[in-house]
């Protein structure tokens, strides 16, 4: 008889886990863009089994509150806005026997792949699969990931909790306000919060470029004569119970605030743009390998983690820009686990470690099997500085492998080239990718 | 000579117009097409979000169904606050018949 008193029995949670016996082929984590393009694809290739698990009320993850325009010109050819969007995968998967269990929090993923979750209908759950695919996007950095200074009012929000607050709760976050970071979600909330009747003092960018698309600086704030301060940060903020005033400087080179450049804006609302991370809490207690420079798991050509039938795709394994890339990079890993399920994976062979040369911050996948490589590796990565007309190299040791040229680079633009099968067979332990900017003449 | 951010596609080439009908820097004819209108007479596709009761949400997001004249952004945005829907609502449903006089219609972009 174990002893009532003793710590082990007062905090075990297991007679109300339920354990189950059933083995899932796939489970995929998460029910935004990333995980309903793997859901679909796994049962394109053949998968049955298939369990899709979300944390929110319903499926679409974060496109159920972009609802401007300017989703699926490369996937779908035509303009949609984030609810079409995410509505033309529901559609999609409606057609198909995934499993959707919705209001559904994964709370472990275990090396054998059991997957604990809890819901609030299902209670806790254990489930097995054969192959996962980690679909869990990102959140967005906070006040306290910059550290402004300053009082601890009411009024400062994340771009994305004021998206949601506006677009699908139908609230207004403020009157008069400032927004700090130029990405693209403080970039649309600019407009958003100006068509919906607000002021849009200002929008300030730490560095001497914009982290978001140029056609959201032209289309959110010069259509509404919003100013960009570019090489300008939020120093202090003010106010009791709600903001009453941020103060903005002007930076140097080392991002270091220039005294005597201050300047005040009388506001009540501050949005906070500045830079999202990859959710990986799971991945890294399954003890998969970790890449610190996309905040996300180390992954393979096929999105196939350190984990065998682990697989990461969309804004879980690195940040992107567009949704029409996480749906591509999302059929991939979801093709890739029905493979590994069907036991249709090519050997192994040798691994490529691809290395960030000159100019690249990360690359995505961060290593290459290429014999598991039909024609080509599409491979993404990001530059750290903005460049006019380039090139973008891919060497092993000495030999250079294949040439890419661009008329622009910049950090808010994730690249992508397509590595051919015949250059990879020549690569030798590692490949080094990097951008050299063409002399203008 | 105006430069110009096309803002078609997220590409967002920088477009040099001497005039409506020499635009350069395009990548592709929408390019062109664009800067020839945003020197002309500019439009913009409008989304926003209208009242829904009944609805898993409290507001529906909608779209019109083309690009209306950007001086009429301000008067879309005040008649879309009057359109009130009862779920349920399906995409593509029009909420918003002939918006401001456009001809263009307000389009549910959702189920609800």
């Amino acid at each position: 008889m174990p002893d009532r008193n003793s710590p082990e029995v007062l905090f075990d949670s297991s007679p109300c886990k339920k354990k189950n016996t059933k083995r899932y082929d796939l489970i995929v984590i998460g029910g935004g863009p990333a995980g309903l393009a793997a859901a679909c694809a796994a049962w394109e290739a053949g998968l049955r089994e298939i369990l899709l698990v979300e944390r929110d009320r319903e499926l679409g993850g974060i496109l159920n509150q972009c609802i401007h325009n300017g989703f699926g010109l490369h996937y779908f050819k035509e303009e949609l806005t984030g609810p079409e969007y995410a509505g033309r995968f529901l559609s999609i998967l409606e057609q198909t026997g995934v499993e959707v269990r919705s209001g559904t929090m994964v709370l472990e993923l275990t090396p054998d792949r059991e997957v604990h979750m809890v819901g609030r209908e299902t209670g806790y759950q254990v489930e097995r699969a054969r192959a996962v695919v980690l679909a869990m996007g990102c959140r967005e950095r906070t006040r306290g990931a910059i550290a402004i200074p300053g009082t601890r009012p009411a009024g400062v929000y994340t771009a994305g909790t004021a998206q949601r607050y506006v677009n699908m709760e139908g609230w207004m976050p403020g009157k008069r306000v400032v927004i700090l970071g130029s990405g693209d979600i403080g970039l649309i909330m600019a407009r958003r919060m100006t068509l919906e009747g607000a002021q849009v003092l200002a929008c300030v960018e730490v560095m001497p470029y914009s982290g978001g698309l140029s056609r959201n600086i032209a289309q959110c704030l010069n259509d509404f004569d919003i100013p960009l301060y570019l090489s300008h940060t939020v120093t202090e903020i003010r106010g009791k119970n709600r903001v009453e005033q941020v103060v903005v400087s002007q930076v140097d080179k080392e991002r270091r605030p220039i005294p005597g450049t201050e300047r005040v804006f009388d506001c009540d609302t501050l949005l906070l743009s500045v830079g999202l991370i990859p959710e990986n809490e799971l991945t890294r207690q399954a003890g998969i390998e970790m890449d610190r420079r996309t905040s996300g798991a180390v992954v393979f050509e096929d999105m196939e983690t350190s984990l065998p039938g682990v697989f990461a795709c969309g804004n879980a394994a690195h940040v992107h820009d567009l949704v029409d890339f996480v749906t591509a990079e999302s059929q991939r890993a979801g093709q890739a686990a029905a493979r590994f399920v069907q036991g249709g994976t090519a050997e192994a062979g040798p691994v490529l470690e691809v290395e960030t040369g000159d100019g690249v911050t990360y690359t995505v996948p961060q290593r290459i099997r290429p014999d598991r490589v039909e024609k080509g590796c599409g491979l993404f990565f990001r530059v750290n500085r903005v460049c006019g007309e380039s090139e973008i190299l891919v060497r092993s040791g000495e030999r250079q492998l294949a040439r890419f040229r661009r008329d622009r680079l910049a950090p808010g633009e994730m690249e992508r080239i397509i590595l051919p099968r015949a250059a990879l067979d020549q690569a030798e332990g590692r490949l080094t990718v990097s951008i050299r900017e063409v002399d203008a003449v | 000579m105006k430069e110009l951010v096309c803002i078609v596609c997220p590409k967002g080439c920088r477009l040099k117009a001497e005039g409506p009908d020499s635009i350069t820097g395009n990548s592709c004819p929408r390019g062109a097409e664009y800067g020839k209108m945003e020197l002309t007479h500019p439009t913009r596709v409008v989304t926003s979000t209208v009242r829904c009761t009944g609805g898993l949400h409290p507001r529906c997001p909608v779209k019109t169904d083309r690009p209306i004249p950007k001086e009429l952004m301000f008067e879309a945005m005040a008649a879309l606050a009057a359109v009130d829907l009862t779920a349920p609502v399906r995409t593509g449903q029009v909420v918003a018949a002939n918006l401001c006089g456009t001809g263009a219609n307000v389009v549910a972009t959702r189920d609800l």
